[in-house]
């Protein structure tokens, strides 16, 4: 493949609509839709003994309030997307709760009204009378199962999964050295910067149901939403808009709005729109990281590991609907880039009285990454090693791949790693950091991660050659800010020999392209991307094939040039990609330059039907990509931190990344995911944490107590990538999308570790929680 | 109320935020709401030439003031204004919720700090949030505002940062 787009710093083509305030998210869609707001659960565990929303429906402007017995699918339980046989009790929360809560901030009525003043109003006016009950908020107490947050679940335990490579009991006790370590990770909380939001229109005319949704996977609530209301999927349209951030909690579904506001918009025979407000963002939306894992180290006097056994607990809220997929990728990644020659881990994944887990980015790794490093940096600490040399002895090398760890991946294979180059991206990072900053209290941290990314099972793309010339893409996953209609338009473009600029890609509507999964664990680039490649190179073949004929040449001595199809090399033999597209329907009707130029070549008789047996009218294809299995991207980060003694102020001083995610489509975005990702690292290694009080009560539910760093806390990051192409898929790519917050956590925890001399063992930190620990020292 | 340049009727309501008046009664929905408590800066506006929270304010009392959205600072067909340029020029947004706060918070740091220094654009920023970019890209898009503003303070030479 002659590349030319591919891996060129090409500015995003989406920028000038958002730029100039034209962008269109799903609250900025008006046509006078009806408003609503959720009556929320204000306890973490209660009976519902009885719900009056006569005082609301009679407030002026309320059109509607539904509780669930309002619903048809009131005692419906929410699906479980992924179930899994070790997920013995995954239970799932109704779309309004008639019976019991079991998180502060589950929905138990719904408002609907002319506006969202009137709703928020009418909202306070239903009675809901609660009987508290006991709660568990830590994963602690809930596998203790102090109290049990669904009756028939014995011990609060959703799911248990024990996993052994090699024999570690046997490989442990013959270890010249053994630590028991204890790891703590609390929950964090993705807060995209827009908030989700649903906006649905039923038309009875055309019994057809619409629906834009602020969701990472627009196809996949078709299909339910189908289902659901009993209608065929092609009389239901879902969109993804403009979406202002997703970052893993948006791939969640359904959430109730995402059924209610349908449900409400067909039965009230109106547009009805929901937005959410920060608040109810804070509990309703699903959160994640919440983990505590006990592990026992056997390794040698060099500070190779011999043995690792980690028996951890996942939080998983009070439901499972998103099944046990982040426990799962967790105990697939503690091994990360190391030889662990005996590895067993075990995990349960129990309830506690506080909003569902689901993944955020990074899911299930920075913990798994945490666990690791901190225990290599315990085995540097306690043989007087280096922290680098540690590592060094424990790498998997170059030469190694692929490498099997022999645990599960949440494809259902096991975790087999495709290609990379550990000991260089090490190596790398410790030439970028330089030698220490002089002064007390500065501290070096250092983590090293691989990430499974690009999981399938598919993405498909349709490509089509207008008779302009121009070129339209889509493909059904969205985009939340990672550039889509940028680098797929330059994978297309270099297929068709066109201008980047004369690519349009579609993304996230199902009225365009209406098959496939969604956004996330860092799969579009793998997925959607080689989906793109490849129905653009059908299109291509199409477009040789008949510019063959007309050319009277070999198809296999024709390439796409310049908006041309031409003989390789030739100036003068060769026609407009448009006139091609014209020439690909028998049907004439288009104004315009193709049409002119295909003129010309129109005259060639051809025998038989205009159209030949397997062919189809239009320059166009629909294409799709499955991988085979993950492919695992990697990095090393590296930082040097300076803490204030007194008031336990962070100052990173310098921050370096080394990355490959195999080829890079476009380095400009890639740089952005990266250094985005670092920032949503720092912030939930130092300043945000979810402060839940014994009640279960989210005491922090604001930006103003939930401290999101602003640019004053983010220092700038340097970065380096090199490339070691993915040998699974066709153009070399690997995710990056996550890629920059996994070893935020293990690399600011190692850095102060240094720095203050006193033991880090949890996530997140704060200058109070290291004041706390000076304490504790003392 | 004038919003960019055209005089407006009294917003109804008394108790409506001066966002949703822009947002849902006049269409102009390039001012994001991220928080509606004063933190994310989503929906920064200028009210008389500086920035200001608009989920923070009434509409009412916008009354008899000038403001100013994402929306007015280059019209449809028109050239990008440099903020704006300089956003799409250095990478400055991906997901573009936070971005119209973005901009106007820094059309209103240039106009105090023609050609801000590292710390200044740091703090010129500071009262916006965003979730993608990790700031790095914004910070670079500043630097290049300031190149491509029209300046008289800077054609004078006026020396890096002053206040």
């Amino acid at each position: 493949m002659t590349t030319r787009w591919f891996g060129a710093p090409v500015q995003r083509v989406e920028d000038d609509r958002l730029l100039r305030g034209h962008g269109r998210f799903t609250d900025d869609i008006g046509e006078g839709a009806l408003e609503c707001c959720f009556v929320r659960s204000p306890y973490a565990h209660a009976r519902i003994r009885s719900i009056d929303t006569s005082a609301a429906r009679e407030m002026p402007g309320v059109v509607a309030v539904y509780t669930a017995a309002d619903l048809p699918f009131g005692g419906l339980d929410l699906p479980l997307l992924i179930p899994h046989p070790n997920l013995t009790h995954g239970r799932t929360q109704r779309c309004l709760a008639s019976e019991i809560v079991r998180y502060a901030g589950e929905a138990v009525a719904f408002v609907v009204a002319a506006d969202r003043y009137a709703a928020e109003d009418a909202a306070e006016l239903v009675a809901v009378d609660y009987d508290p009950l006991p709660v568990v908020v830590t994963p602690e107490a809930g596998a203790r199962a102090d109290h049990l947050v669904h009756d028939d679940v014995p011990g609060n335990v959703a799911a248990e999964m024990l996993q052994e490579v090699g024999d570690v009991d046997a490989a442990m006790r013959s270890a010249p050295r053994r630590k028991q370590l204890r790891f703590r990770y609390e929950r964090g909380a993705a807060s995209p910067m827009e908030g989700r939001a649903v906006w649905a229109r039923w038309s009875a005319a055309e019994h057809k149901l619409t629906v834009y949704d602020s969701t990472q996977s627009p196809t996949s609530i078709r299909g339910g939403l189908a289902v659901l209301f009993g209608l065929p999927e092609s009389n239901v349209e879902v969109i993804a808009p403009d979406v202002g951030g997703g970052f893993g909690p948006k791939i969640m579904l359904f959430y109730p709005d995402e059924l209610l506001v349908p449900f409400a918009a067909m039965q009230l025979g109106r547009p009805v729109k929901w937005t959410e407000d920060r608040q109810e963002h804070f509990t309703a939306v699903n959160q994640e990281r919440g983990q505590v894992h006990e592990v026992e180290v056997g390794f040698d006097d060099s500070g190779r590991v011999l043995a690792l056994s980690d028996d951890f607990v996942h939080d998983g809220g009070a439901y499972t609907p998103y099944g046990i997929i982040l426990p799962i990728i967790t105990a697939g990644q503690v091994p990360g880039p190391y030889r662990i020659p005996n590895y067993r881990v075990r995990f349960r994944d129990v309830y506690t009285n506080a909003t569902p887990t689901s993944p955020y980015r990074g899911a299930g790794r920075p913990h798994a990454c945490f666990v690791m490093e901190r225990t290599l940096d315990f085995i540097a600490s306690e043989l007087g090693l280096d922290r680098a040399e540690v590592r060094r002895r424990n790498l998997i090398q170059a030469d190694q791949f692929p490498y099997d760890v022999g645990v599960a991946w949440q494809d259902g294979n096991t975790v087999v790693y495709d290609s990379g180059d550990y000991p260089r991206l090490l190596e790398r990072a410790l030439e970028m950091l330089g030698p220490k900053p002089p002064g007390d209290h500065v501290g070096m941290g250092l983590g090293i991660y691989v990430e499974g990314t690009g999981v399938g099972p598919y993405e498909g793309a349709h490509v089509q050659v207008l008779v302009s010339g121009k070129v339209v893409a889509a493909t059904g996953i969205p985009s939340q800010g990672q550039a889509h209609a940028t680098v797929w338009a330059q994978v297309v473009a270099d297929e068709l020999g066109v201008d980047v600029k004369d690519v349009v890609v579609s993304s996230g509507d199902t009225r365009r392209f209406s098959w496939g999964v969604g956004t996330f664990a860092s799969r579009g680039a793998v997925t959607a991307g080689n989906a793109m490649h490849v129905a653009a190179r059908m299109v291509a073949t199409k477009a040789k094939q008949i510019a063959a004929e007309q050319l009277e040449a070999n198809p296999d001595d024709l390439e796409l040039v310049g908006g041309r199809v031409r003989v390789k090399g030739s100036t003068d033999r060769g026609i407009p990609l448009a006139a091609v597209a014209v020439l690909s329907n028998p049907v004439r009707y288009a104004f315009g330059g193709g049409t002119e130029a295909a003129t010309q070549f129109a005259s060639k008789p051809r025998s038989g039907p205009p159209l030949h047996g397997g062919e189809e009218p239009g320059l166009e294809a629909t294409g799709y990509y499955s991988p085979p299995g993950s492919t695992w991207a990697s990095g090393c980060h590296a930082a040097y931190v300076r803490v204030d003694p007194r008031t336990f102020r962070l100052e990173i001083l310098k921050y370096v990344v080394v990355h490959d995610c195999g080829r890079v489509i476009n380095p400009l975005v890639l740089q952005g995911q990266i250094e985005g990702g670092v920032a949503q690292g720092i912030g939930g290694a130092f300043y945000e944490r979810l402060a839940y009080d014994a009640d279960g009560q989210l005491r922090n539910a604001s930006f103003m107590e939930f401290l999101i760093p602003y640019a004053t806390e983010i220092p700038p990051i340097e970065i380096d990538h090199f490339e070691t192409p993915s040998p699974l898929n066709p153009l070399g790519v690997k995710g990056a999308g996550e890629a920059g917050v996994i070893p935020v956590g293990a690399v600011i925890a190692s850095a102060i570790e240094e720095a203050l001399g006193i033991p880090i063992a949890e996530m997140p930190l704060s200058p109070l929680k290291l004041f706390e620990l000076s304490m504790l020292k003392r | 109320m004038k919003v960019n340049g055209i005089e407006y009727p009294s917003p109804g309501a008394s108790r409506r935020l001066l966002s949703d008046h822009l947002r849902h009664d006049l269409g102009l929905t390039g001012t994001h709401v991220g928080c509606e408590h004063g933190v994310c800066g989503c929906c920064t506006v200028l009210l008389d030439g500086a920035p200001v929270r608009s989920c923070l304010m009434l509409a009412v009392q916008a009354e008899g003031h000038d403001v100013m959205t994402i929306e007015g600072l280059a019209g449809d067909g028109q050239a990008l204004h440099p903020v704006q340029q300089a956003f799409h020029e250095c990478h400055g947004l991906q997901c573009g919720f936070c971005t119209p706060g973005f901009v106007m918070s820094v059309v209103g740091l240039l106009a105090q700090h023609p050609n801000p220094n590292v710390q200044e654009i740091d703090e010129g920023i500071a009262g916006n949030l965003c979730r993608c970019t990790g700031y790095a890209s914004i910070r670079r898009a500043v630097k290049r505002a300031a190149e491509l503003s029209p300046s008289p303070l800077r054609a004078e030479g006026r020396g890096e940062g002053g206040t």
